[in-house]
């Protein structure tokens, strides 16, 4: 039989072939160390853009940076009112335009180096270097010469020379550090709290970059590498998978922290991890829970949607007929019916938008403006001369611009029909993917462009600034001299009152003038496992990990029993006898 | 045997060549950059980061840089000495745009070995599926068991992944749970999705292994052995076996190919930390570097299966003479 294969041969090759696949695997496998559950673990969706606090703007990112860095100052989980953090006090001057911070004595780094002032002075500035590329620089362009140190240019356009010593911070001492602002400035201090504003280790980072001028990024961010200053440090980062936390006992509060250990896992799609959730690897998720969920997930205890300090909204182009008009834009916004749109499609309690900055933002209340009747839609339509639009062809048919997404693709079916309905107006959908569609918004390439702004502290400026002139988030094409009057006036308004009536008297040209059409404001979505304590159901949404602890199976008890919600109880997955700090258990450090 | 080799090497590094081109133009080309988001950049710092990350330059310039092995940017033609130099001749990806912790090598070479592992442990089910549903319909056509192979395999082939891999969390981890709903880094954490992504080939191998099975069963050389008196399993493992595996060989190259691709979904769905992933993210995100490596780790692995999908032809078949090839 010399024609036939060689048996042995053949058998060989298919027995390695299996062999060698099955060998693979285990390979892979022994590679990897099995690791613990931590203490808590939750998720924010996928793999997180960065660890350098200067380099990230997202809300994922900023809930881990709240896990290794502290600020001058932080925000209580259930007040949102600022609270010492590195800073253990602070003072403005007279003249309102200098503050004065003292840093507490016993802050140091996770190496165990002292934190002091000169380490914000010298952060501060990385921020305002454009070399770090900080997405948020121009936030802190209130403080004096920051703007001219980022762009080489004064406010009114004209170039200057790049000066880190005319910057207005200033370490005084080892403890005193001093910010000097251009002008008033009262959101400031909500400002500072935000995540970014944090201090990052000089010493090692400067000795990366001397040694690694082309690839000190990806590797100052490294486990045993990374030195931080808030209540955890990084001890393990998988790519794509999790990054694990651990107290950090160098931590001038780390005896009121509670867990020892910290999971923040990727998990790319919403139904997986409400699986993990469901089964008790992961114990918050927050994030875009799939509509289809939330009526099932609503009867829970563990869900509880609040007001987040969040709207979203249509975008108009005013540089295109028949948009140019008043009427046509008020006739859209008065046409559109809010509550059953929120109701069919959201159904997790968000609310009707008739205003741009939510209630609840501050103390600020937005004014009322406009209301909802079709009746009057029409009206407005009839009295520009556009009435019966469709029928005498004065009004052509419109655009619905919006990102791929089942929940905005439904949004903008019901709002196309709603319009239809009303003013007999055809509105065609057109979807993008993310990014070209973020192109050609920023193109003015649209008619109505879907949109949504999160506030970064509780306060109108948050809002209402990206309308003004050529500002980068407009992108509507709208201008009004009046409205620029007004927001600048209030950016230096040392009088809360007097403040308040300024971005109220704003808000409303904006709400006359509609170059965005409020749709709704948005809840938080946390699913949290009913025995976290210490969490921040809050307008922003925001946590403080310090204070996050496992309540007892008593303490859960308890609460439950105090609570007036008539919802479904769920089985917590925090240990019995609950997790407290070392200070709350008499613990020796 | 050697010449087979260069041949394939130089149509290799063509094909390279071709792939890195054209996604450099594709890439470049795609409306939206890899800095844009809800909240736009202030042109300041936008510029600051094209900067940093040389997309200020001029496209040829980037391309070049892109193909390396010479660094075109401050530091000069030969980088500074502790880093390699840049470029994708230098086998180096460049830093991740969007992931500005990690260079593309990294994300690559850490999340190939998780999808290797998924890969080869779903080609071990498809393997064992395969070629044990289609022995067992083989030797026993037109009964019930035949039947019933022949349905599953049809099942299989019609069902997506996905679809696979929902019905199998709904069952083995959420009602009965036997498997972790998802994740990675234990044992049980590879069953379900490795199943769910083998399956669908594990399918089609049964029918391949099936036809071709019956039909080397029916050969002259095979009755001649049976007519010998050889006992019936040895006339299926010594005689038959060996024939009826040809086209299932030739099958496991574009298998490997559709298992690599077809990761990406299963990989969503049990947050597994695999190459899938970065793929859809790096191409989505606009992560020019990103993007381009998994292309090409991707271009790499496919020619790399098929190179050895031929070679095993080889070894198989004696009747194939790797040198008269093309």
């Amino acid at each position: 039989m010399p024609s036939l294969p060689s048996t042995s041969g053949a058998r060989l090759a298919l027995a390695t072939t299996l062999l060698a696949l099955l060998g693979l695997c285990l390979a892979a496998f022994a590679l990897r160390s099995a690791r613990r559950r931590a203490d808590f673990a939750f998720t924010g969706g996928g793999e997180l853009r960065s660890l350098d606090p200067h380099a990230v703007t997202g809300v994922p990112e900023g809930r881990v940076m709240r896990l290794l860095y502290e600020g001058l100052v932080g925000r209580n989980p259930k007040t949102l009112a600022v609270e010492p953090g590195v800073a253990e006090s602070w003072k403005f001057s007279p003249d309102g335009k200098t503050l004065t911070f003292t840093l507490r004595a016993d802050a140091r780094w996770s190496n165990g180096d002292p934190l002091t002032a000169h380490d914000f002075e010298w952060s501060f500035r990385r921020i305002l270097e454009p070399a770090t590329a900080c997405e948020y620089a121009s936030s802190l362009w209130v403080i004096d010469g920051a703007r001219e140190f980022t762009t080489g240019q004064r406010a009114d356009g004209s170039s200057c020379e790049r000066d880190g010593s005319k910057v207005g911070i200033k370490a005084r001492d080892e403890r005193t550090l001093e910010l000097r602002l251009a002008q008033p400035t009262p959101h400031f201090f909500a400002l500072l709290s935000l995540h970014v504003f944090v201090p990052v280790h000089r010493a090692s980072l400067e000795a990366l970059m001397a040694e690694h001028p082309q690839t000190w990024a990806t590797r100052w961010t490294r486990p045993g590498a990374l030195v931080s200053n808030g209540p955890f440090r990084l001890s393990e980062r998988r790519i794509g998978e999790v990054l694990r936390f651990e107290r950090n006992e160098q931590y001038w509060d780390a005896r009121n922290v509670a867990m020892r250990t910290v999971d923040v896992l990727s998990v790319e799609s919403w139904t997986s991890a409400l699986n993990l959730y469901l089964a008790g690897e992961l114990d918050w998720v927050d994030g875009a829970i799939p509509t289809s969920l939330v009526p099932e997930l609503l009867g829970r205890e563990d869900f509880e949607p609040r007001p987040y300090l969040g709207v979203y909204f249509y975008r108009v182009n005013v540089t295109r007929a028949p948009l140019d008009r008043r009427e046509v834009r008020a006739a859209l916004a008065t046409s559109l019916q809010r509550k059953e749109l929120c109701q069919l499609v959201l159904k997790a309690g968000q609310q009707p938008a008739l205003s741009f900055v939510p209630p609840l933002t501050g103390d600020y209340r937005p004014p009322k403006t406009f209301g909802e009747s079709p009746e009057y839609a029409r009206k407005l339509l009839a009295d520009a001369g556009l009435a019966g639009a469709k029928a005498t062809g004065k009004l052509r048919p419109l655009e619905l611009h919006f990102n791929t997404s089942e929940v905005h693709r439904d949004i903008a079916e019901v709002a196309a029909e709603q319009w239809r309905k009303a003013l007999d107006l055809d509105v065609r959908l057109r979807n993008q993917e993310w990014k070209s569609f973020l192109d050609a918004q920023g193109k003015l390439d649209y008619d109505l462009s879907r949109s949504s702004w999160i506030a970064d502290y509780a306060d109108p400026s948050s809002f209402l600034e990206i309308w003004t002139t050529g500002h980068e988030n407009n992108r509507t094409g709208w201008s009004n001299r009046q409205y620029d009057d007004l927001i600048a006036a209030a950016r230096i308004e040392r009088d809360p009152a007097r403040r308040r009536d300024l971005y109220a008297n704003a808000e409303r040209i904006l709400m006359h003038e509609l170059p965005c059409i409020p749709v709704y404001h948005y809840v938080s979505q946390n699913l949290v496992d009913p025995g976290v304590g210490g969490f921040g159901q809050n307008a922003l949404n925001e946590q403080s990990p310090k204070y996050w602890y496992w309540r007892s199976d008593a303490e859960l008890a308890e609460v439950r029993s105090k609570s007036t919600r008539a919802a479904r109880k769920v089985e917590s997955h925090g240990p019995a006898a609950g997790l407290y700090s070392p200070a709350r258990t008499g613990a020796a450090q | 045997m050697r010449r087979f080799l260069l041949r394939r090497a130089l149509w290799f590094a063509l094909t390279v060549w071709a792939v890195v081109t054209i996604s450099f133009v594709l890439m470049r080309n795609v409306p939206g950059g890899p800095f844009s988001a809800e909240r736009k950049l202030h042109p300041t710092v936008e510029a600051a980061v094209n900067a940093r990350y040389h997309l200020d330059w001029p496209a040829w310039r980037q391309y070049l840089q892109t193909l390396g092995p010479l660094n075109l940017d401050e530091h000069g033609v030969f980088g500074d000495r502790s880093d390699v130099f840049g470029g994708i001749l230098a086998l180096d990806l460049g830093p991740s745009l969007q992931h500005r912790d990690v260079s593309v090598n990294e994300l690559v070479a850490q999340s190939l070995p998780v999808s290797a592992a998924l890969g080869a442990a779903a080609l071990f089910w498809a393997l064992l599926l395969g070629i044990g549903g289609g022995l067992v319909s083989a030797l026993r056509p037109g009964t019930a068991l035949d039947t019933l192979a022949r349905v599953l395999s049809t099942l299989g082939l019609s069902l997506p992944n996905f679809i696979v891999a929902s019905l199998l969390v709904l069952a083995l981890a959420v009602a009965v749970p036997l498997f972790p709903v998802a994740g990675w880094g234990s044992f049980s954490h590879l069953v379900l999705p490795s199943f769910a992504l083998g399956a669908p080939f594990g399918a089609y191998v049964a029918r391949l292994f099936r036809a071709g099975l019956l039909e080397t069963l029916s050969q002259d050389y095979v009755r001649t052995a049976r007519a010998k008196g050889v006992p019936a399993h040895q006339v299926v493992l010594r005689h038959a076996l060996p024939g009826a595996l040809v086209p299932v060989i030739s099958f496991l190259g574009t298998a490997a190919a559709g298992i690599l691709t077809g990761s990406l979904v299963i990989e969503r769905i049990f947050t597994i930390p695999g190459t899938g992933s970065h793929f859809v993210a790096g191409a989505l995100n606009r992560d020019y570097a990103l993007a381009m490596g998994v292309t090409l780790v991707y271009t790499v692995a496919v020619y790399g299966l098929n190179l050895l999908v031929d070679l095993a032809y080889a070894v198989i078949d004696p009747r194939v003479d790797l040198e008269k090839e093309a």
